[in-house]
């Protein structure tokens, strides 16, 4: 009997396809070498960075770029530190001339310890950018009421919370995430909260497009390991939502036929 | 005699000789062109004029580049 070749289709946002389904941040690593090294494994084609003051008194410092190449890459800038939308601006407008490309990650935060989204703000920010030509990623809380007028003004992903950013709590509200995902017209990711392989299994399961992990990666005792792990489990999620579980029952049924017992 | 000026960069107060423009001062910085981006007065100057971007007296530089994140 044929196996038929099961390939994932792959997701696109704003144009741009993508075979993995899994992105991934570069912070919170030992060295450039154990990112560079982490983003391989994970088999990630769009990673996240900051944006931030080149040290002046250490120019020749290695940087990012040098390790994980844009070229090879989609950069995904951030507004990570942002509390308004004029800061917002003005770091992606900077990031727009330092990768020459549109595509943006939002994330406006509320004060610790949670650092939960800042919807007002985000909605703002999201407007200004959005006017000024940027295609926007927007981390944002698990509300389907917002997520839909994020969407309706252009935004071209949406990024609700698992859990809080860095908690590695998993996914804490899957019913509403599935909800969410039932209205979005856009690729909508778990963005934050993912902590171990079956958190980002549970995120695919439920029919999200893809995943962005950091912490859960870079703070593991073994971050290339973990890597590959969220790899897999990215590419099992998702095959398992395709699949389609099984309807769960109350009480047993047996897997084996009762007929033909000998007695 | 020659002119001097003063910058602020990344916050920091810094003297260079006069006239500098943006790619003589990344030059002087050390800094590749194509790693940073440069905003002037908060106003992005755009990598192709660089060369022809001059520096006045108290003009407010940030320089930015791509840095490990979430």
């Amino acid at each position: 009997m044929d196996v038929p070749i099961l390939i994932d289709e792959g997701w696109t946002v704003a144009g741009r396809h993508f075979r993995s389904r899994l992105v991934v941040g570069t912070g919170k690593y030992k060295d450039f070498e154990e990112t560079a090294a982490a983003i391989e494994a994970s088999g990630a084609e769009m990673v996240t960075v900051a944006v931030r003051r080149v040290n002046l008194s250490d120019p020749k410092a290695p940087m990012l770029q040098d390790y994980v190449d844009p070229n090879r890459y989609t950069y995904l800038p951030n507004t990570a530190g942002c509390h308004t939308a004029k800061e917002a601006v003005r770091t992606l407008r900077l990031a727009r001339e330092a990768g020459g490309w549109n595509l943006v990650k939002l994330e406006v935060l509320g004060p610790p310890p949670t650092l939960y989204p800042d919807m007002p703000a985000t909605f703002e920010a999201a407007e200004a950018l959005i006017r000024d030509g940027f295609e926007v990623m927007v981390y944002c809380a698990d509300d389907p009421v917002a997520a839909k007028r994020l969407e309706e003004m252009g935004c071209v992903a949406i990024m609700p919370l698992g859990a809080p950013i860095g908690s590695g709590l998993g996914v804490q509200n899957p019913a509403m995430i599935s909800m969410m995902i039932e209205q979005a017209k856009v690729p909508l990711l778990i963005d934050a909260g993912v902590g171990t392989a079956s958190d980002a299994v549970i995120a695919m399961e439920i029919g999200c497009d893809a995943v962005l992990i950091n912490s859960a990666i870079a703070q593991a005792r073994d971050p290339v390991r973990m890597a590959r792990a969220m790899r897999h489990a990215v590419e099992a999620g998702r095959l398992a939502h395709l699949a389609g579980r099984m309807p769960r029952r109350m009480g047993a049924d047996p897997s084996s036929p009762l007929m033909g017992l000998i007695r | 005699m020659q002119k001097s000026l003063t910058l602020i960069l990344n916050g920091e107060s810094r003297h260079f000789d006069a006239p500098v423009t943006v790619a003589g001062l990344l030059a002087n910085l050390g800094l590749e062109t194509r790693k940073v981006a440069v905003e002037r007065n908060e106003e992005i100057v755009p990598r192709s004029t660089y060369t022809v971007t001059s520096l006045a007296d108290g003009d407010s530089l940030e320089i930015v580049y791509f840095i490990g994140g979430g």
